[in-house]
Formats: C-alpha cells, structure tokens, sequence
C-alpha cells in the first residue's frame, strides 16, 4: 500500500525574542498551537495526536516538559510523543509527525517544537564539567570555528564569506515579522567589523539566544481538500545519525549530511537540487555553515560552496535563495530551529511567506542538524501533490 | 545486571547543580503570590471544578483558564505516604508525611508535608491545616506543611478573586541538583593511568585499524571492542585551530589564546589541547607540537611548537 500523502496546512510561530517573561512555558507554546488551528482553520478536536520536540531537557531544567504540556496542547485523551535529537529535534519533530500521517496512523497531527533559552544555560547544560575529562578549552563557536578553518584551507574560501552570509541573512530577517534580531542600521562594514570572538568566526556571524516555538498542523489528502489556504505537500523527508566524534569523520562535510540529503532528493524525485529546488531553509548557526552546507547538500560541488554566496546566489532575489526568513542567525530558540526552517520552507511553497516570499517557489528544502553534526533531518515541500 | 567494577576503574563524584529561572504567567503568578499573603487561590474549569494548585489550560477541554477563585487553608488528607528520613531540601527535616491534600472549597489535592509525630496519627480523611512560612516569598514553600485540625469541613461555594496583588511575583528561581558517581570506565582509565606516566596510550580497533585516542572500549564505527593498546604520539600535528578572544567562564587562561585539534602521531583523530611557547598568530595548520606538563596535571597544561618543519596538509587532511 502506498503512502498517504502529507500536507501542511497550518503554521504558527511565536514572535522570537531574547526573553518572554510574560509567559510560562506552556503559554508560550500555546501560542504558536493557537496559530497554527487559526492558519488551518481547525480546532483541537480536529487534532488526533501531538508530537512535539526540544532540545536536552537540562537547558531549562524541566524534566519531560511534554508531561506538563499535555494540557496546553489539547493531548488529553490523544497520544502525545516527544522526540528528541538534539539541535535536529525540530526538524526530526516534524518527520516523526509526518510519518503518523503517511502511515494512516492518525488524519490530523499537531507537532511543535519549542526552547526558553532565557530561562536556559546551553553552554552549561552542554559542556558539564566531566571528572577525569579534559574541560573543553572554548565556548559553543570555539568548538565549530576550528572546522570552519579546515573548510576556508580545504575549499580556498576568502575570508570575508562569512560576514556575507551574516549580511544578508539579518537583512532577510528585516522582511519576517517573527525574527528575533531586527537589526536595521546593520550594514556589511558593521558585519566585517564586529569582534572576532573565535578566530576565524566573529561576533556578527554567530546566531542570538532566543524564547521561541514553532507549530505546523500537518493532515492528509482529505484534509488538505478542506483546508482555507494552500497547503505544501511533503515530496520526501530523511533522517540520518553518526558519531559526534569518530575516526574519519568529516567534520566539514559529514557523511550523514549527504546521505541524508541524497535520501530525501531521491524520493522527491530530485536530481539536480541547485536547478530542481527554488528555496532553502537550512540551519546555519554560524554564517560559515551556509556555504560548507551548499556543498555537503549537493548544491555546489566541493570546494565551490562560497562561491555561490559570493555572486549572490543565495540572495533572497537570487537563483537560490538561502535562508529569506533570516535564518537560524536571526532566531534561536534552539530546539524550535529546526522546525522553523521546515515550517519556513512551507510557507515558501504555500506562497504564505509574506514580505519574505520568494517569487514563484514551488518547492522548498527544509534542513536541520545538532549535536556536533551528529543528526541530520531534512524534508522537501512542494505546492503540488506528490505524483502517485 | 550490572558487573562490580573492576578495581583499576576509577570513580568520582559528580554534582550537577544549576538554579533555573522560570517564568509564571498569568495563573501561577496569582497562585504563588497568593500563598505570600496566605491566600490560596484555585482555578474553575470550563465544567466549574476547582483544581488547587490552579493551572492555566483546561485539563478536559484544553480551554483557557483564568477564572481564579479562593478556597480555605483547611482540608481532608485524600492519601499519603510516610517519610521515614527527610533529605536534604524537602520541607520538613523531622520525619513527615507526605499527602494529598485537597482543600476546602477544592475538587482536586495539593501535594504536601503534613506534620504529624508519627504514621499511627495520620490517616486517610483526616482534617489539616496550613501553617503559613514566618517569611513568604511566593513560593510553594510559603506553606511550611500542613497541620492536623480538629474542625469538620466547612461547606462553603468558593468566593471568586481577582487574582490582583500588589508587587506580584513573575518568576522564581527554582535551584536544581543531581548528585551523581561518575565511573570513567575500564578504557578511560587504562588511559588516565598511562597519563599519569606522561604517556598517551590509545586502542586500535581489530577491524578498521585505526587508533582511538582517548579510547572508549569500542571503535564507534565498527561496533566491535578495542583492547589493543597502542603508544602515540608525544608529538603531534595542529590539524586546524581557533584564536579564542572571549574569556569563557571558569577558564583562568589570559585571551587570546589558541584552541586547537592535535593529531597525535599514531592517533586515528585529533584530540584537543592549547598551544602555547608561539604568538598566538603565528599558530598554522600543520604546525608540529609537543605537549608540556605540569607537575599536577592530570592532561598537558598545553602544546608547544617542536620546531619540526611543518607537516604536509596530505598527511593530516583526513583528520579535519
């Protein structure tokens, strides 16, 4: 028996910011599940089950949070499932979802993912002083500025790249309303100017430490037949893991990045992204990952990936348009990350995206990575049905 | 079941502890100032229950709720449980009992400590009573536990409140700590033990040959134990590096400075350590170290330059 088809019909987002003192955790979800009925026109008796998703419970202390938010969510009385997987979890949240639809498990499915960083420590939920280990000798850029250096001596990549990408996305993120970093006087001397925190990578090139959550209301073939607005259609989604560390491991360019990608062209029927492929959400948390995963996801061939951002490829009016929502470098609730950029990639293809819309795009990647390039998950939208 | 450990493996304690912030809302900031000025507020649900402690989303039907009312500092004990030897933090530090209580005015129970002398004077469908904090701060600790009560329950409909204070409480800082045995493992701590002799030994796996440093018991890749011990290094190779500007908390090391992955010659990945004994910008790729000890350290304090000519990049590529 065939797959069901997997359509979104509703997305929500909460305004991201560096603090939301005003709501609890479950308010602060509840708002962007509250946005996602509204958009899909669907209350929770519509809902059948929940999967919602955050980053380690550690970062603000809440042990199994999806206890205490079946309430707020409408679960009671459904199936409620929490995934976790790091900094991939939005993105991972939103398969898992998608995966009880295909399968005709349930018709309707909320899924969300939040984080409440001001309420948070990642560094410290993350770098625990370990007894008889080696305390790591630098902050969160310090552990990923080392492989942008190896990616700058494999590729050749002039060291202004970076604050190409960081230019860019925060302007993208002036058209999206949801955006944590609003920056308007911003301009590319500031960018090129801002202190060099980690050698290579420097202050204006890292993401901000946002309160945030994401929600999508993903249904089937009759449900999208009733939606009020145009639904994106999953063409394809994929999920791959490998060590943290490991003996061979391509810190620039992981394997399980390229599989993964390579997984999910296939069953989209993707043979050639940079043609095939009108709009990008990836998760770029340093502005150097944009043009390391240009490559590792087959946009550009190795070595090639700045180029592109140097001409201006990836310009929100360019031939392939990285990140218009301003990316993971204007928002980050981190565990929400990924599902924005899968939620993003869908607004592209419903053309629900606004003032950030990229003209005519049809079908979207949405991509997310965590845990020291340890999981990847990746789905491919469209504003058409898949074929079959 | 779990094997004793062997007596080379090493153990240590490890305490995590971290005072996280949360913020209230609506609902719970009502509720906690509440308890500062020995108010007790519910909230009604959309089929007109009281829940006590209040919440802000319908349980049953997911509606909003913001529908406070007050209800009595008396109640009925619905169950409990004995609490033989108090620890640390817990509201009482003589034995207690912990119960359920469910106040009067309430449809559902708080869980808290009653204080009683011992399990023989608490039952089921007893009557309690709050005993407020000397200092309350809007904190669930604002009730010290309750106390038994001689009266019967007082019949009375539950007045609705505004849930309005002055000076409300917003946030509260909840402070969490694990208490762990940390036990390294029979690989690390071979590992540690040569460290301790200044030498650096890794495990090569049986299948794929390469040498994991430090080892972990198990090549990650291949799924089949290491045991093989294998001398690397002591000299290495800089396969790539940070300059770190920013002074991270709890480093006692003057910025800027340099992080680097060092392949230790023989390893089969980099490992990471400081280099030192070179100006900070003139650290390069490729660049051949030796670690440096101090008299008390369990690892190099950092790496310093040998003066070798610099390693070709084809022969450390594949350890980026």
């Amino acid at each position: 028996m065939s797959k069901e088809p997997v359509a979104v019909v509703g997305i929500g987002q909460t305004q991201h910011t560096a603090a939301r003192r005003d709501v609890s955790l479950a308010g602060l979800v509840r708002e962007a599940a509250l946005r996602a009925l509204e958009d899909a026109e669907l209350t929770w008796a519509d809902i059948d089950a929940v999967v919602i998703g955050k980053a380690p419970d550690f970062f603000e202390g809440v042990m199994m949070p999806e206890l205490y938010l079946a309430d707020a969510l409408g679960a009671v009385g459904k199936p409620l499932l929490r995934v976790h997987t790091a900094g991939s979890v939005g993105g991972s949240t939103a398969l898992v979802a998608a995966a009880q639809v295909a399968a005709r498990i349930h018709r309707t499915v909320l899924t969300l993912a939040f984080e409440k960083q001001s309420e948070s420590n990642a560094m410290w939920g993350l770098s625990l002083p370990v007894p008889f280990q080696q305390p790591l000798l630098a902050g969160a850029g310090g552990f990923f500025a080392p492989h942008v250096r190896a990616y700058m001596r494999r590729s050749g990549a002039p060291a202004g790249t970076g604050s190409l990408v960081a230019y860019k996305d925060r302007r993208n993120a002036l058209r999206n309303p949801y955006a944590h970093l609003h920056e308007h006087g911003l301009t590319l001397e500031k960018v090129r100017s801002s202190p060099m925190l980690w050698d290579p990578i420097r202050y204006s090139e890292t993401c901000p430490s946002s309160d945030g959550a994401c929600a999508m209301v993903l249904t089937d073939r009759a449900g999208a037949a009733r939606a009020p607005r145009p639904p994106a259609w999953m063409h394809g989604g994929a999920m791959r893991s490998e060590p943290t560390l490991f003996a061979g491991k391509d810190c620039v360019s992981p394997r399980a990045g390229r599989d993964c990608a390579a997984d999910v062209y296939r069953q989209a029927g993707i043979t050639d992204p940079r043609r095939q492929i009108d709009a990008v959400e990836m998760y770029v948390p340093f502005s150097w990952y944009e043009p390391m995963w240009l490559e590792n996801l087959g946009f550009a061939a190795e070595g090639e990936g700045w180029k592109l951002v140097e001409s201006g490829v990836t310009e929100l009016d360019g031939e392939l348009p990285v990140n218009p929502s301003g990316g993971v470098l204007s928002t980050n609730p981190i565990g929400a990350s990924g599902m924005i950029r899968f939620a993003e990639a869908a607004l592209q293809v419903r053309g629900e995206a606004g003032e950030h819309q990229v003209e005519g795009a049809r079908t979207a990647l949405g991509h997310a990575y965590g845990g020291g390039s340890q999981f990847f998950s990746m789905w491919v939208v469209g504003d058409a049905p898949p074929p079959g | 079941m779990t094997p004793a450990p062997s007596s080379e493996a090493l153990q240590a304690p490890l305490v995590v502890e971290f005072p996280f912030t949360r913020s209230l809302g609506p609902v719970q900031s009502a509720f906690l100032t509440g308890l500062r000025e020995r108010t007790v507020l519910g909230v009604r649900t959309t089929d007109g229950r009281v829940l006590v402690p209040p919440v802000e989303y319908d349980p049953v039907t997911a509606d909003e709720l913001r529908d406070l009312v007050e209800v009595a500092p008396t109640g009925t004990v619905t169950t409990w449980a004995w609490n033989p030897s108090p620890s640390r933090g817990q509201p009482l530090d003589t034995p207690f009992a912990w119960a359920l209580v469910r106040l009067d005015g309430a449809d559902t129970a708080l869980l808290h400590a009653l204080d009683a002398p011992g399990p023989e004077a608490v039952h089921t469908g007893m009557r309690v009573r709050i005993r407020w904090a000397p200092e309350r701060t809007g904190a669930i600790t604002d009730i010290a536990c309750f106390t038994p009560e001689t009266g019967a329950a007082e019949a009375s409909e539950p007045a609705s409140h505004r849930g309005a204070f002055t000076d409300p409480v917003r946030g509260i800082v909840a402070p969490a700590r694990l208490d762990y045995t940390y036990a390294p493992g029979r690989a690390q701590s071979r590992f540690l033990a040569a460290l301790a002799d200044r030498r650096t030994v890794g495990e090569r796996c049986p299948s794929c040959h390469k040498v994991y440093v430090p080892p972990r018991g198990a090549c990650p890749t291949c799924g089949v134990a290491t045991a093989e011990q294998v001398e690397v290094g002591p000299h290495g190779t800089v396969t790539t590096f940070c300059i770190v500007n920013i002074k991270a908390k709890n480093l006692d090391i003057e910025v800027p400075y340099v992080y680097a992955h060092i392949a230790l010659d023989g390893a089969g990945l980099a490992l990471h350590g400081r280099i030192a004994g070179i100006p900070y910008d003139q650290v390069r790729m490729g660049l051949r170290v030796a670690p440096v000890w101090t008299e008390d350290g369990r690892y190099p304090d950092h790496y310093r330059p040998t003066g070798e000519p610099d390693a070709d990049y084809d022969t450390y590529k594949e350890l980026l």
